[in-house]
């Protein structure tokens, strides 16, 4: 399993994990090209279908990330984002898909160092749960 | 869209360099909907733009995707490029393979892999993409400022000379803030009351500025160009009309000379009722609810003292908090800063010993209009000092503490060193125990070497401790010059309080949206070249709560805060973004779960001729976050630019492609 590389979906809110995710690169803090990002306006927009879709696609994994608790650029996205994550996780769970593989971070525009630390370990993380089964099914 | 233009950027070597340009060239050249491909060195030159705009006219495009640095750094030009093509703007999409891809993947295949990824889901996404318009919007010719610090000032008066109406919103009883409380200004020796009283009454004087003081905003919500402004106006129990500032009740107070004088660094004491300083401006008095033995009690004497020989018959214990709500189109944020409390640092002994004070409350004692009158003394016995000593960086520059320099802290100790000599002469010993002297400023080094030049001692070394000996005070400090250790008696140590971010930034951060850094202060849209603006639209920052500055800095920024502002206030409309939400009304059955989802009360729903209900989008109270389309279980609410299609044709490459 050792040369498994997971391909991971980030979705990122304009607002702070996307200004983060910029403030690493700025920075030149290197972390896994596995990451491929999506940017949304908020967390909130992120619809769990989305989640499921790039699942289904066979993505090894979904990160999304928004404004810390009270920083939502429209004050409450990243509550209603961080609630739908809880309940899809339940729902995979009855799928049989490894919830962990969908992953809740708030990130703020300063914190570049903790995008690519997220970064790193949801990869190692991934790579320890190993390839979604339902990769190549397409 | 099937005539998509892919624009790959090589930045320099700052994309080319890990990406390989002409791969990824290539690669976009073969995707479905592409007609052209091409690469430039510089794509936001007026050659790249040329390059995008000559292509679109050649080649018919009806979409473009241009990958190369983060959407936040260039949308805005592409999307003009695009335009003044003859393409709607909002056709493009930006493929970011520079902050999120060449800058932080060094492995040139991984780069150029990822980088080729992106830039197809660019395409997918633009195959999707409609033409929108953006609506105009009435700007409201208001500015609201929030601190009336120096900065706040100095906004306040900049945007009401350009004819703009202005809030200024302070919390305080009189504007002047910080810069009030200093005796002198470095490097100058300017008396700072002198340079910043004129100010003030020109903020008093001017038509176009309403001052709301002892005030605070509670709460501000819509967005550029009309945002609406909650202010709670806290009483005074003094009528504001009435009152003359004669001072009268502040002689009779039963309280005082028993309550910690907080503009005084509470050196002094103050009575109940209170002119926080001479040239306060509005120059009213105030009384303090928590010390007021009337309004605590009920009673005070026989009647209250200040009631009594108050002539203007100003004093009103009815009054209460007053909510007064307006609109402005801008708004500039100046709240300062806090000192940081030295008791964090206990080896310093602050709190527990006197004789250890902090700059500031070394400023009041110098003061002429401070508690001593202009006497430096040493607070636990009133007596001369025969020797100060001055700890530098106390927090700053601190991984435990502050990691920052608070950029005054140096100057601040020279000037001081200077003052006291001019005060107490020539016998008393000045000792500076400094990491560096950052003298950085215009003429800031000129000052430090007249300084170094007089008598005064620096040890160059952070001190371990400060001791209190039956004599007084020893200071532990090893100076890294000569190698040695050094135990300095001293009557009285000044600590140089690392500055930080005011303990209320984070709740009015919330309250404006606007963000703050990992130190807490207020986070500015780009550090080199929007220096003053933040994320949020028509929202700016000036002065310390952006981070520590010396006056000038902060006097400069505000300035620059102000005409920015102005920018916005000269326009008669603006252009509203369009990336909002809107409902198709085919498909939505009226649950009106959207309605719930809303922070913004924009969705509202409508009953229609056949009484059903649908949702309607209010466009104008819309921020465009996509909260209620994430939620619509029918899938009717959209959101322009980010409609579900839209983002899936993205989530397909990407989740796609292992
Ligand atoms: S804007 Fe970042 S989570 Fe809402």
């Amino acid at each position: 399993m050792s040369d498994f590389e997971p391909n991971i979906v980030a979705f990122l809110c304009n607002w702070c994990a996307y200004a983060g995710a910029d403030l690493a690169g700025t920075s030149r803090l290197i972390y896994p090209a596995n990451v491929k990002p999506i940017r949304v306006m908020c967390s909130g927009r992120v619809d769990p279908v989305f989640v499921l879709e790039a699942l289904k696609k066979g993505a090894d994994g979904v990160l999304i990330a928004g404004c810390h608790p009270g920083d939502c650029h429209y004050q409450s996205g990243n509550y209603k984002a961080n609630r739908r994550v809880i309940l899809l996780k339940e729902l995979l769970q009855q799928l049989n898909i490894n919830p962990r593989r969908v992953r809740f971070e708030y990130v703020s525009a300063s914190e570049g160092q903790k995008f690519a630390n997220v970064v790193k370990e949801f990869v190692e993380e991934i790579k320890e749960i190993g390839p979604n089964p339902l990769r190549g099914e397409q | 869209m099937d005539r998509i233009g892919v624009f790959v950027c090589h930045c320099g070597v700052n994309i080319a360099a890990t990406v390989d340009v002409d791969e990824v060239v290539d690669f976009a050249g073969k995707l479905d909907g592409v007609v052209v491909s091409k690469s430039y060195k510089y794509m936001c030159s007026d050659n790249g733009a040329n390059l995008i705009k000559e292509s679109i006219k050649k080649f018919k495009l009806d979409g473009v995707v241009v990958a190369s640095c983060s959407p936040q750094m260039h949308e805005h030009t592409f999307r003009r490029v695009v335009e003044e093509a003859g393409l709607n703007p909002f056709v493009l999409e930006i493929a970011n393979i520079r902050e999120q891809c060449s800058w932080v993947h060094p492995d040139r295949k991984e780069a150029t892999e990822k980088a080729k990824l992106l830039v197809k889901g660019a395409v997918a996404k633009v195959r999707l993409l409609e033409p929108l318009v953006r609506e105009k919007v009435k700007v409201t010719p208001k500015a609201l400022v929030v601190g009336g610090g120096i900065a706040g000032i100095q906004a306040s008066l900049d945007l009401s000379e350009k004819g703009f109406h202005v809030y200024l919103v302070e919390k305080e009883p009189s504007i002047g803030g910080r810069m009030a409380q200093l005796d002198k200004t470095f490097p100058t020796l300017d008396c700072a009351s002198c340079i910043l009283t004129p100010k003030m009454m020109d903020v008093k004087n001017h038509p176009n500025i309403e001052l709301f003081a002892y005030s605070e905003v509670v709460s501000v919500d819509g967005s550029i160009g009309n945002y609406r402004v909650k202010v709670v106006r806290k009483p005074r129990y003094v009528d504001f009309d009435k009152c003359t500032g004669c001072g009268d009740c502040v002689n009779v107070c039963r309280m005082k000379g028993k309550v910690p004088d907080e503009f005084n660094m509470n050196l002094g004491k103050r009575g109940a009722v209170y002119i926080p300083f001479p040239q306060a401006i509005p120059l009213k008095a105030t009384i303090d609810p928590e010390q007021c033995l009337f309004l605590r009690y009920g009673k005070c004497g026989r009647s209250p003292a200040c009631q009594d020989v108050c002539e203007a018959e100003a004093i009103d214990f009815t009054q209460r908090e007053e909510l007064v709500e307006f609109e402005v189109g801008v708004i500039v944020v100046a709240t300062g800063y806090d000192l940081l409390d030295p008791s964090a640092l206990y080896e310093y002994g602050y709190s527990r010993y006197k004789d250890v004070i902090t700059t500031l409350e070394l400023e009041r004692l110098i003061s002429s209009s401070g508690p001593t009158g202009g006497e430096i003394v040493c607070p636990s016995d009133q007596r001369k000092p025969g020797s100060v000593t001055f700890v530098l960086c106390v927090g700053s520059r601190d991984e435990t503490v502050c990691t920052w320099c608070c950029r005054v802290g140096c100057m601040t100790a020279l000037k001081q060193a200077y003052l006291l000599r001019e005060h107490l002469g020539d016998d008393v010993e000045i000792n500076i125990c400094y990491t560096d002297i950052r003298s950085f400023g215009k003429r800031y080094e000129e000052f430090y070497r007249r300084i170094r030049g007089v008598k005064t001692n620096f040890f160059r070394g952070r001190p371990s401790e400060v001791k209190e000996k039956k004599d007084g005070l020893t200071i532990d400090v090893f100076d890294t010059m000569t190698n040695k250790l050094f135990e300095i008696k001293t009557d009285l140590v000044v600590l140089v309080p690392a500055v930080v971010p005011r303990n209320d930034s984070s709740d009015l951060g919330k309250i404006l949206h606007v963000s703050r850094g990992a130190d807490g202060f207020f986070l500015e849209a780009h550090p080199k070249l929007k220096p003053m603006d933040t994320f949020t639209d028509g929202i700016f920052i000036a002065g310390c709560c952006q981070g520590p500055k010396d006056i000038q800095d902060s006097v400069a920024q505000a300035s620059g805060a102000a005409s920015r502002a102005a920018n916005i206030l000269s326009k008669e409309e603006l252009e509203a973004e369009p990336l909002i939400a809107f409902v198709d009304e085919d498909f939505c059955s009226g649950c009106a779960t959207c309605v719930s989802v809303c922070s913004f009360n924009a969705i509202e729903l409508m009953k229609k001729e056949d009484n059903k209900y649908v949702a309607r989008v209010v466009e104008a109270l819309c921020k465009g976050c996509g909260s209620c389309v994430a939620a619509c279980p029918s899938g009717a609410m959209q959101q322009k630019g980010f409609k579900d299609d839209q983002i899936l044709a993205v989530v397909d490459v990407l989740g796609g492609e292992a």
